[in-house]
This record gives C-alpha cells, structure tokens and sequence, in this order.
C-alpha cells in the first residue's frame, strides 16, 4: 500500500468516529429530499404555465441535481474544515516533518470525498426510490462518470477552500455560507427558473449549478450548455490555486 | 570523521524579521548536541532549516551529506523530528500513529518495540486527544524514531513532563545515542543540558555565542567556585594570601571562599596546614545556569 492508500484509509477511519458529523452528512440531503419532495411533488409543468424544473418532473429533476449537492456538502463543509484544522492544529507540519507528500495529503482528501459522497449518493437513491417515482438515468455508466467527475472536481473546489482559510473556524464559516447560497441559488432548492434577476447572475456563478447540470444531462439528458466545460474549468483553476496557496503550516 | 553536521552563517528572515542572524556550528556524529538559549532566540527556526522544514535564506548547511535546501524529501527520510509544536488527529490511535509513520520509512521499522520502550503500550488503544500533556510528548519522541533515523531531533521533548518522567526520558536519549544516532536537542533546561549533552551551542539574540562541552563551558564562562564551610577560628588571613582565592566573607561560623583553579585542594591543605579540619568542607561550583546567565544577559 502507497502513503495515499494508508492516509486514505486512517482517514475515513478517523471520519466515521466523529459520529455527529457522519450523521450530519448522510442526514441533511435526506431531509432537503423530503422536505422537497413534499412541497413540489412531481408533476411537470403543463403547457401554458410557467416552466419549472426545466420542463421534468421535480423528482425527476432533483433526484440527479441531489446527487451534486451532497458532494458539495462533503466537500465544502467538511474537507476545507478538516484540511484547515489539520494545518492550523500542527497536524499536517507533523506530516510533512515526516515525509508524507502534499500529494498525498490532497489524494486523502479526494478519496475520502468520494467515498462519502457515494455512500451519501446511494442512500438517498435508495430513500428516493422507496418513496417516490421518478426517472431512471438514460445510462447508469454515464451517472457514475458524472458523479466522479463532479466529485473530483468539487473535492479540488474544497481543497482550494482549506488551503486558503486559515483556522478550522473559518474555513468551517465560509464552507456554510458557500454551501447555503449554492443550496439556495445553485438550481438545488428553488427551481432555476423562479429566480430573477441579481439571482439568475448568481446561479451561473455558483459550481452547483454547473454541477448539477452535469448529473441532469446524464441522467436525463437534459442539455447542460456549456457545464461540463465550466465544471472542468472550476476544477483545474481550483487545483492549480489549491497548489498555489497549500501551506504545511 | 566527516560531521553530521555542519551549519556555516545559516540567516533566516521573514520579511524585515530577522528569525536567525549568524548561527555556525558542526555536529559529530554519535553526539548529543544541545542547542541552548532563552525562548525567541531561533534555536527552533535553526533546527527547522535544519530538517528542510524552512528554507534558510543564507549560510551553508549540509545535513548527512544533504542540503536541506535541495534535497529536503530525501533528508526527511533519513531523520527523525519531534516538534515543538505539532499534533495528530484527536481520534488517531497511539497504534495507528505509530504504525502508520513506520509505514512511512521503506523499510518498515519496528514500532510495537519504539512503542514499548517509551511507555506507550498500554496506551496502544487510547486516542490522541485522551493522552496525558506527557503521554503526548512521549508518542511524538516514539515517532520521530520510527523510522530509525540516523539523526534525531528532539525539540523542548521534555516540555511538559513531570521530573520523574523526564529522568527517564533522559535515559532512553541516551540509549538512542547507544543506539548509534546522534541527537540534537533543543532545550531550555539546564540541568537537561548540563547532564544530557556532550557539547552544547548557546544561542542569544539569533546568534550563537559559545559551543563547548559543559565543562568547557563552566571553565571559560563561570570559573568561580565557592568553598564553604564552619570553623570557629576567627583569623582565617592566611586563606586570603593564597592565589587562587579572589575573597573570603564570612557570617557567624559560616565561611564562603571565592577563587578559581584548584581552589578546593589549595584551602583544604591550608586549612589542615592550620591545624582545621572542618566535617562540613564543600565546593560549590558554577554551573551551566551560571554560564547561561553569563552569555545571555550582558547586553540588559
């Protein structure tokens, strides 16, 4: 096993014994799930009323945009808090003293990322399909490289955050208040289409929508622009920053 | 025998900050070196250019034949560091700890052995955070040897022990020196100093202003020794005539002479000489407190 494999593994490891934030992670999609599903249901708009969901059913259309927020709230909230906290405890100057590599120390958090965000992903798939009907993906192989690639791309987004953030603290404020407007304005709470003005800017400007996009076109083939183009472009932009600005103390 | 190492004008700045100004001093190997001298001096920022931690802005250094400028990756492996300051993950187990930073090292070292002999056995299970200010500081020694470093440092280990458990620190130092690798310790106690270390560089105002051994130290530094003792014959002039003796003040039956050189040998013949021999005739020396008071405060 390679330093990345062990630090990968001491990592999830020390992540499932913090039981308040697993269950915050697993639990809070499931409750934006529900919470929404009752509200809006999911019927499509009928011809002659105002388009929502972007034309789908509100199952249809968060189910896949459900699967970029919980990656988003893995790697928003809890890596930038994590990395930063390590860095500001002394835990990654012990780290370094030792030979383990910003390479490493990065992979760990991506691997991590993605193995939560899956676990978060197939719970609610599972809660989802218990309670409501909705479209099964036009290709599931084409879901599963969605999800990584938005998952590698929000875990670089979240690297950059806890490079950048200096306390635990910080980085723990700004990952809420970034996660809150992506939930708000980033097409994963309110339909797209209700949001006006200042509001639409702002949904072009937040790495969820253009995430969500992502999963919407491979699950239901939705047209996602220039999304995919835009995500890559968050990701590598964020990855050369997070190099840019990674300090071991 | 080529030296560990050798550090020649090593500077350090950050910004208009000057951490470390003209520190020089070579490290042979299988020493215990101590780096000595009061907090903000930059013994630690010359120890963590040193190990490639930061990069020194001016100077030589070579480390085991390494710059720890250029070559810090292939440094680190061969090194081990216990930081001033630093930490693990609260829930991290002591055997996680240990076994993953072995795991670190290509060849796989022991570390249920490391574990053992630092105490740290019973505690395999505890997590980091559980672990006593002690407990803490003996796991972060066991991981700086891991990885049988050939060159060990130890940065303020002691910070935080209690006097028992210091003493044995002090021995198991010893037996990482026996061991075969030479250990240079950053400190503030003397005693530490004084017992521990074969040579010692003392540090003042991001400078190093004396390297010697103790001993050598004391003799340059503080050579005054005090003889005391009880006698109550009151004409003691005689002691004053000799040379090594600088003052003789007195207080009651109580004697204190002041000198210098074999001051003990030359007042003990005399005293005798004069018919006294007094039970309770004692030196008391100078120590290494003395030395550091004495290089460290001239300029206040």
């Amino acid at each position: 096993m390679g330093t990345l494999a062990r630090l990968s593994w001491l990592e999830l490891k020390l992540f499932l014994r913090e039981p308040l934030t697993v269950v915050f992670s697993l639990a809070l999609p499931l409750i934006i799930l529900f919470v929404l599903g009752g509200v809006f249901g999911n019927e499509p708009s009928r011809p002659g009323e105002q388009l929502v969901y972007r034309g789908v059913g509100a199952m249809d259309y968060y189910v896949p945009a459900y699967l970029s927020l919980v990656v988003a709230s893995v790697c928003v909230m809890s890596i930038p808090t994590h990395l930063a906290g390590n860095r500001e405890r002394g835990v990654l100057k012990r780290f370094h003293a030792s030979s383990v590599g910003a390479l490493a120390v990065a992979g760990a958090e991506v691997v991590v990322a993605f193995v939560l965000s899956t676990v978060s992903a197939v719970l609610l798939l599972v809660a989802a399909a218990l309670v409501y009907d909705f479209d099964r993906p036009d290709s599931v192989l084409g879901v599963i490289g969605g999800f990584v690639f938005v998952t590698v791309g929000f875990a670089a987004f979240g690297i950059l955050l806890g490079s950048v953030l200096p306390t635990a603290r910080a980085a723990q404020a700004v990952g809420m208040v970034i996660w809150f407007v992506m939930l708000f304005l980033g097409g994963a709470g309110p339909p797209p289409e209700v949001l006006t003005g200042a509001m639409q800017t702002m949904l072009d400007l937040t790495p969820l929508w253009h995430a969500v996009k992502v999963m919407q076109d491979v699950w239901l083939g939705l047209d996602p622009g220039l999304s995919w183009l835009v995500f890559a472009g968050i990701a590598v932009v964020s990855a050369t920053l997070g190099v840019y600005f990674f300090r071991w103390e | 025998m080529t030296p560990v190492v050798e550090v020649e004008h090593l500077e350090k700045r950050y910004g208009s900050f000057v951490a470390v100004e003209d520190v020089s001093f070579t490290v042979d190997a299988g020493e215990i070196f101590g780096i000595l001298g009061p907090n903000g001096s930059g013994k630690t920022t010359t120890v963590e250019c040193l190990q490639g931690l930061r990069r020194a802005d001016g100077g030589r250094l070579s480390v085991l034949g390494h710059d720890p400028r250029r070559e810090a990756e292939r440094l680190r492996r061969r090194i081990g560091s216990q930081l001033q300051e630093s930490a693990l993950p609260e829930r991290l187990k002591v055997s996680e700890a240990l076994s993953f930073f072995s795991s670190l090292s290509p060849s796989g070292t022991d570390w249920e052995t490391v574990m053992e002999q630092w105490g740290l056995a019973e505690k395999r299970s505890a997590t980091f955070a559980s672990l006593s200010g002690g407990q803490q500081q003996r796991l972060f020694v066991a991981l700086a040897l891991v990885n049988e470093p050939e060159l060990v440092f130890l940065d303020e280990m002691t910070t935080g022990l209690d006097p028992a458990s210091r003493r044995v620190a002090w021995d198991l130092i010893r037996r990482i020196r026996d061991g075969g690798a030479t250990v240079i310790l950053v400190t503030h106690f003397m005693d530490e100093a004084e017992n521990l270390c074969d040579r010692i560089a003392v540090i003042d105002d991001k400078r190093v202003v004396a390297v010697d051994t103790p001993t050598g130290l004391i003799d340059t530094y503080a050579p005054d020794a005090v003889v005391a003792f009880s006698t109550d014959e009151t004409d003691l002039t005689f002691l004053e005539r000799l040379d090594e003796v600088d003052a003789v003040e007195r207080s009651g039956r109580h004697v204190s002479v002041t000198g210098s050189g074999a001051l003990l040998a030359m007042v003990a013949a005399e005293l005798v000489g004069h018919g006294l021999a007094p039970t309770d005739l004692r030196v008391e020396r100078a120590d290494l407190e003395d030395v550091f008071l004495q290089l460290t405060t001239r300029e206040q």
